[in-house]
């Protein structure tokens, strides 16, 4: 799960790094006050989406008057912010921070993630703060300092005392970096993270060290002991399809092309689309019912898929295991008689009973094409885009 | 032989007298396997499907001599339930509980780092279908009558996906020795590499077939293992071609999020370990055949 800047900010500062004055606004009205509550003569309007880039993007906006702010609220809110991570489609923008402006001396890179081959936690820093990691390991790899940090015993001074050094901070400003450095190893490991990013860190004229902009992101899978994380959550800043799969208890993410799939297991989910690929077609959608597939999950399945105007086709591929292909066979006859789908249907069954399950759908009255491995699937649903 | 299980592996539940616990024993004494009781804490005593139950995995342990368990209990109590098995001296532990967070799958593995190498708990999963050595056991919850008895080792992240290849080979009169499935899940207790070292010392695999997705570096580093230690065939399909870069697809674990990640990356630097790609999901069977026969 991802959350908003300040809301990442207001973590972090609980940990002990600094970050700019500033305050949310849901308004023109509101964020005039906020500048002027903040006081000062220079502020930054920054866009709160779930997404980076947002400066090249037209989402940060630096203002010289309350005025100023007023107005680069009001050209924000309630518009889609485009920048080259959230797709052509965008992310609204419901919220602005407004920040005091700070004067910077130097910018530098903070990100902690997992490691997933040492398994341990990774603290990845650089000089040259502002650019994307990507970009850094790209134009400047030799800046790039790593550090692998034993959880088991949590980050020592030493080796944030090291990364300090390597960033090359002044030495007395050493220990304060060092504190920063700590402070974003404990919020990732004590709210389970799985991300967290300051880019830029940056040093002040005044010599401060703050957060100038940060990310994080948790694990979904620890949610249920995270509570104060997961009421952040922001669902405007999600597909609204795929809220409306995971509140039911579907993996689903939306895709580009027409053929819509339901299929059990994320495995085989991923299997069926390279299929379709491979047969010259476009996955509209990653749908995973779970390996079970009951019928209620399949129902919420064809439900969701029908919400979709991109599919043209729909393709199910069901492997049955413990669950049998009649009992498969008969929830797919049954959310079809409640739900009245248009477009062409493959359905391909496997696994145990498959003969019962392809007995019951050939009786029932439904309408669709019957498949018999993955590749008559993919073909058939492809060749039925052309009908 | 097989890996990590055969007829004689005694088995037992942790979380035994849950629903799920109660149903996948059942399906796992009725396959063949030696379940010889449970552990449910504070139902210790009693018998559940004419099995004693105890209240420790220690205990389980002493009165049985179980040497493998299973986990059905809720991902908040999966890490606890794992290591108290790794502390009573099981040898192979499967979790199958999706939901795992990654902190506690760290904390796991660290704690299992107390045990010397042969003292040291195998675990498999978690996020997974389970272990099957067919005609022998099963630990797992996958439907035992789609695997035929024989020599191929799978190892796969994905449950159905992995049914699909063990039937892909039944219907080319191909069996399976042992089928690991090693779950979906970013860290999990067993990798590729672990499990194919295991298939290479066994004397009846004659080649494994690796299902792999997209995110980690789990199956690049099997390949380099198999390049360098490895006499058997290893053939391998990775899943994900249209998977964007940044979404998890269904496996917390199947996210491209750096170089190598992705399913075209990972089948070239596959392809430069010497490892022999199915080029699509439909043909895993058929590729497994044609390296069979240009072995022999």
């Amino acid at each position: 799960m991802d959350i908003h800047e300040y809301q990442a900010k207001k973590i972090l500062s609980g940990f002990g790094v600094t970050i700019p004055r500033g305050g949310i606004a849901y308004s023109p009205e509101n964020a005039e006050n906020k500048a002027r509550e903040l006081g000062g003569s220079k502020w930054v309007v920054k866009a709160q989406v779930h997404s980076g880039a947002r400066g090249k993007a037209g989402g940060i906006i630096i203002c010289n008057s309350s005025l100023e702010v007023a107005q680069a609220a009001d050209k924000l809110l309630g518009k889609k912010l485009v920048t080259n991570q959230t797709g052509p489609e965008g992310k609204i923008t419901n919220r602005v921070y407004i920040e005091e402006a700070t004067d910077i001396k130097k910018e530098l890179y903070l990100g902690l993630v997992f490691d997933r081959s040492s398994e341990s936690i990774m603290v990845v820093a650089s000089t040259e703060g502002g650019m994307s990691v990507e970009e850094i390991s790209k134009k400047k790899p030799e800046t790039i300092i790593r550090s692998k940090i034993e959880v088991a015993v949590g980050m020592q001074k030493f080796q944030a005392r090291e990364i300090a050094f390597g960033l090359k901070i002044e030495p007395n400003l050493i220990a304060r970096a060092a504190d920063t450095i700590i402070g974003c190893y404990r919020a990732f490991s004590e709210l389970d993270a799985t991300m967290v990013e300051v880019n830029p860190l940056v040093i002040s004229n005044q010599d401060q060290i703050l957060a100038l902009d940060c990310k994080m992101s948790f694990d979904n899978n620890a949610l249920f002991r995270r509570n104060q994380v997961s009421e952040l959550r922001d669902k405007t800043q999600e597909n609204p399809n795929e809220v409306y799969a995971s509140d039911r208890g579907l993996n689903y993410v939306s895709l580009d092309g027409n053929i819509g799939n339901i299929i059990n297991g994320a495995g085989l989910a991923m299997a069926s689309m390279d299929m379709i690929k491979l047969a010259g077609g476009e996955p509209a959608n990653f749908l995973d019912v779970g390996g079970g597939a009951t019928p209620e999950k399949i129902v919420k399945a064809f439900k969701l898929i029908s919400m979709d105007e991109k599919v043209k086709v729909i393709l199910i591929n069901i492997f049955a295991g413990i669950n049998r292909c009649d009992w498969v066979a008969e929830g797919i006859v049954q959310a079809l008689e409640k739900i009245d789908i248009k477009v062409p249907i493959v359905i391909r069954l496997a696994g145990t009973n498959v003969e019962k399950g392809n007995k019951i759908l050939k009786e029932s009255k439904i309408k669709y094409i019957e498949a018999n491995t993955l590749e008559d699937a993919a073909n058939k649903a492809v060749k039925a885009l052309g009908n | 032989m097989s890996v990590l299980i055969d007829k004689k592996t005694k088995i037992i539940v942790q979380g035994f007298t849950g629903k799920m616990g109660s149903f996948h024993a059942e399906e796992m004494i009725k396959y063949g396997s030696n379940v010889v009781g449970g552990v449910t804490p504070g139902k210790g005593g009693m018998n559940h499907l004419n099995l004693p139950v105890f209240n420790t995995v220690k205990e389980a342990v002493k009165n049985t001599g179980a040497s493998a368990s299973i986990l059905f209990v809720p991902p908040a109590f999966a890490a606890d339930s794992a290591m108290e098995a790794a502390d009573a001296g099981i040898k192979t532990c499967v979790a199958i509980v999706d939901g795992i967070p990654s902190h506690d799958m760290i904390k796991i593995k660290r704690y299992m780092r107390r045990y010397s190498r042969t003292e040291k708990m195998t675990l498999v999963g978690p996020n997974c279908a389970g272990v099957i050595s067919p005609g022998k056991a099963m630990l797992g919850i996958m439907p035992g009558h789609i695997y035929k008895e024989g020599k191929i080792g799978i190892i796969g992240r994905s449950g159905t996906l992995g049914y699909e290849a063990a039937q892909q080979l039944k219907n080319l009169n191909i069996g399976v020795s042992t089928s690991v499935g090693i779950g979906g899940d970013p860290i999990n207790g067993s990798s590729f590499k672990d499990i194919l070292e295991k298939f290479e010392q066994d004397d009846e695999t004659e080649a494994v077939l690796m299902i792999g997705e997209i995110g980690g570096p789990q199956e690049v580093a099997a390949g380099k293992f198999a390049k360098e230690n490895m006499k058997k065939p290893v053939i391998a399909y990775i899943a994900g071609l249209t998977a964007p870069k940044g979404r998890v697809m269904g496996h917390a674990g199947a996210i491209v999020s750096a170089y190598g990640e992705s399913a075209v990356e990972k089948v070239e630097l596959l392809k430069e370990c010497g490892v022999i790609i199915s080029k699509n999901p439909s043909v895993m069977g058929e590729t497994v055949k044609s390296a069979l026969n240009s072995k022999t």
